[in-house]
C-alpha cells in the first residue's frame, strides 16, 4: 500500500467518523429545534399578515430566510463531510492504478483530504457569520481543490488504460 | 452462463462468513433497498406531496387575506406534517443507500484492518445491522411522532435512529483503529488482499465511475456558485409579496404560491442531480471492486456494467429536464433509477452465484 493510499484511507476514515459525529449531534441538540424555528417563523409571517401588521410578518420572514439559510449549510456539511471520505476510500484502493509517479500520487491524496476536509469546514463557518468572505473563500478553495485533485486522478486512470 | 474458472486467490478473499462477504452481500442489498424505496418515493409519494403542500400554503395565504388566523395555524399544522412526511422518506432513503456504500468501503479496507477475524465479522454485522435500523428508524419519524416518549422534541422512533446511526459510528471508529494498528505495523489479519486483476468491467466502472463525480462536483459547484444564493433571495421575496398580496386582498397570491412550487421543485431537482451523479459514480467505483465475485459470464457482466452506467448518466440528465419537459422527463429519470437497480440486483445475483459455487466446493483452485 503507498503512502498516498494510507492518507485518502486513514483520512477518509476519520473525515468520515467526523461528518457521523457531527450528524449525531446535529440530529439530537440542533436539527428539531432549528425545524421548529423555521417552521414557527413562516407561520407566525402567515399569522402577523393575517392580523395585519406587515412588520412584524416581514421581521418573521427574515427570520425565516435566516434559519433555513443555516439549515441548508449544515445537512450539507454532514452529507458532504460522509459522501466526500467514502470517495477518499475508494479512490485509496485504486490510487495504485493511476498512471503518476508516487510523489505526485501523495500529493493528490494530500490535496484530496485537505480539500474534503476545508470545503464543508467553509461551508459551515458561513452559518457563524452570514455572507462572510473568508468562509466563502474557504469553501471555494477547499472544491476547487477537491475538484481539480479528482481530475488529475481521472485523467490518471486515463492515461494507465490507454 | 459460462462455468467459470476462479484462482485460488480470489477464492481465498471470499471465505464463508466473512466480514467481507457479509459487508458486500448487506451493502448491495442495502443499496438495491434504499434504491427501490427511492424510485417507489419518487413515483408515488413526491408529486403528490408537493401538491398538496402547495394546496396548504395557497389555503393558508387565503386564512390571510379573511384575516383568519386559526385557519392560518391550521394549515401550517397540516404543511408541517407534509414536510415531516417529505423529509423522513427522503432521508431514509439517503441513509439507507449510504450505509450500503460505507459497507461496500469497507469490504474494500479489511485486508488493512489488524482486528481479529470474530471482532470483523462481529462489527460488519453490527454495520448491516444498524445500518438497516437507520433508515426504518427515520421512516417511522413521522409515524410514531412524540407517542409515549419521555422528550420534548425526540420520539422512539427517533430514538432508534439515534442509537443506529451511534452504533454505525462506532464501527467506523473501531475499523479505523484497526486500520491505525496496521499502519503501525500489526498483522493483515485473516484476508488476503482483493485481487488486482485488470478487467474490462473493471476499468470500465472505475473510469466511468470517476468521470461521474467528476462531473456532479463541477455541477455543484456551478449550483452553489450561480443558483444557491439567488433562489434563497428569491424564496424569501416570494413568501413577501404572497403575504402582502394576501393581507392586501389582491389577487396575486394564487401566482405567489405557484412561484412558491415552482422555486421548490427547481431546487429539489438541482440537488437530486448533484448527488446523484455523484453517487452513481460512487457506486460504480464500489461494484469495480466487486467484479472478481460475480459469478457470470463475460457478456453479462458486461451487460449489467453498461446498464448501470446508463441509468447513472439518464437518472441525473433527466431529473434535471424535469423542469422542462415534465412529467415525461421525470418517468425516464425514474426507468433510469430502475436500470441502475435492476443492474445491482443482476450483480448481486452473480455475487450469490459465486459463493454458492465456491461454498460447494465447484470454484477454486485453477
Amino acid at each position: 500500500m503507498s503512502v498516498g493510499s494510507k492518507v485518502l484511507v486513514f483520512g477518509g476514515l476519520v473525515l468520515a467518523a467526523l461528518g457521523m459525529l457531527y450528524g449525531l449531534h446535529y440530529a439530537i441538540f440542533v436539527e428539531h429545534q432549528t425545524l421548529d424555528r423555521m417552521g414557527g417563523s413562516l407561520a407566525q409571517a402567515f399569522l402577523s399578515a393575517a392580523q395585519r401588521n406587515p412588520m412584524e410578518a416581514n421581521a418573521a420572514i427574515t427570520a425565516y430566510a435566516s434559519t433555513k439559510y443555516d439549515y441548508v449549510r449544515q445537512v450539507d456539511v454532514h452529507s458532504h463531510w460522509i459522501g466526500l471520505p467514502m470517495m477518499l476510500i475508494v479512490l485509496g484502493a485504486v490510487l495504485d492504478n493511476v498512471a503518476f509517479g508516487p510523489r505526485a500520487k501523495t500529493w493528490i491524496a494530500v490535496a484530496l483530504v485537505v480539500g474534503s476536509f476545508v470545503f464543508p469546514l467553509g461551508v459551515i463557518l458561513q452559518t457563524v457569520s452570514h455572507g462572510a468572505a473568508f468562509a466563502s473563500a474557504l469553501a471555494i478553495l477547499g472544491s476547487a481543490t477537491v475538484t481539480v485533485a479528482l481530475g488529475a486522478v481521472v485523467w490518471g486512470f486515463a492515461s494507465s488504460n490507454a | 452462463m459460462s462455468t467459470q474458472v476462479v484462482s485460488t486467490n480470489i477464492a481465498e478473499t471470499f471465505a464463508p462468513m466473512s466480514a467481507r462477504r457479509l459487508l458486500i452481500f448487506g451493502g448491495i442489498a442495502l443499496i438495491a433497498g434504499g434504491m427501490l424505496f427511492g424510485d417507489i418515493f419518487a413515483v408515488f409519494v413526491l408529486h403528490q406531496n408537493g401538491g398538496q403542500t402547495g394546496r396548504a400554503l395557497l389555503a393558508a395565504s387565503e386564512a390571510v387575506s379573511a384575516g383568519n388566523a386559526l385557519a392560518v395555524k391550521e394549515a401550517f399544522q397540516g404543511i408541517g406534517g407534509l414536510l415531516e412526511d417529505h423529509g423522513t422518506k427522503v432521508d431514509a432513503h439517503v441513509h439507507m443507500t449510504d450505509a450500503g456504500y460505507l459497507a461496500l468501503l469497507l469490504a474494500l479496507i479489511q485486508p488493512y484492518v489488524a482486528l481479529p477475524p470474530r471482532r470483523k465479522k462481529l462489527l460488519a454485522g453490527l454495520f448491516i445491522t444498524s445500518g438497516l435500523l437507520l433508515p426504518v428508524g427515520i421512516f417511522l419519524i413521522h409515524y410514531v411522532g412524540l407517542a409515549y416518549s419521555p422528550f420534548a422534541a425526540i420520539g422512539w422512533a427517533s430514538v432508534l435512529a439515534d442509537t443506529a446511526g451511534g452504533l454505525l459510528i462506532f464501527v467506523l471508529i473501531a475499523e479505523g483503529y484497526g486500520f491505525q494498528v496496521f499502519l503501525q505495523g500489526g498483522s493483515l489479519g485473516s484476508e488476503p488482499e482483493l485481487p488486482a486483476e485488470r478487467t474490462w468491467e473493471r476499468r470500465t466502472l472505475m473510469s466511468g465511475g470517476a468521470l461521474l463525480i467528476l462531473v456532479g462536483f463541477l455541477y455543484g459547484a456551478w449550483y452553489a456558485g450561480v443558483d444557491l444564493y439567488r433562489q434563497e433571495a428569491r424564496e424569501a421575496q416570494i413568501l413577501k409579496d404572497m403575504l402582502d398580496y394576501s393581507a392586501g386582498g389582491q389577487g396575486g397570491a394564487v401566482v405567489a404560491v405557484a412561484s412558491y412550487g415552482s422555486l421548490a421543485a427547481e431546487r429539489a431537482v438541482k440537488i437530486a442531480a448533484h448527488s446523484h451523479v455523484i453517487e452513481f459514480g460512487l457506486l460504480a467505483m464500489l461494484l469495480s471492486f466487486v467484479q472478481p465475485y460475480v459469478g457470470l459470464s463475460e457478456r453479462w457482466k458486461r451487460r449489467w456494467v453498461l446498464l448501470l452506467l446508463a441509468g447513472s448518466a439518464i437518472l441525473p440528465v433527466f431529473v434535471l429536464l424535469e423542469m422542462n419537459l415534465g412529467l415525461v422527463a421525470g418517468g425516464i429519470a425514474d426507468l433510469g433509477g430502475l436500470f441502475v437497480i435492476v443492474a445491482l440486483i443482476g450483480m448481486l445475483v452473480g455475487v450469490l452465484r459465486y459463493s454458492g459455487r465456491l461454498d460447494l466446493g465447484t470454484e477454486g483452485g485453477s
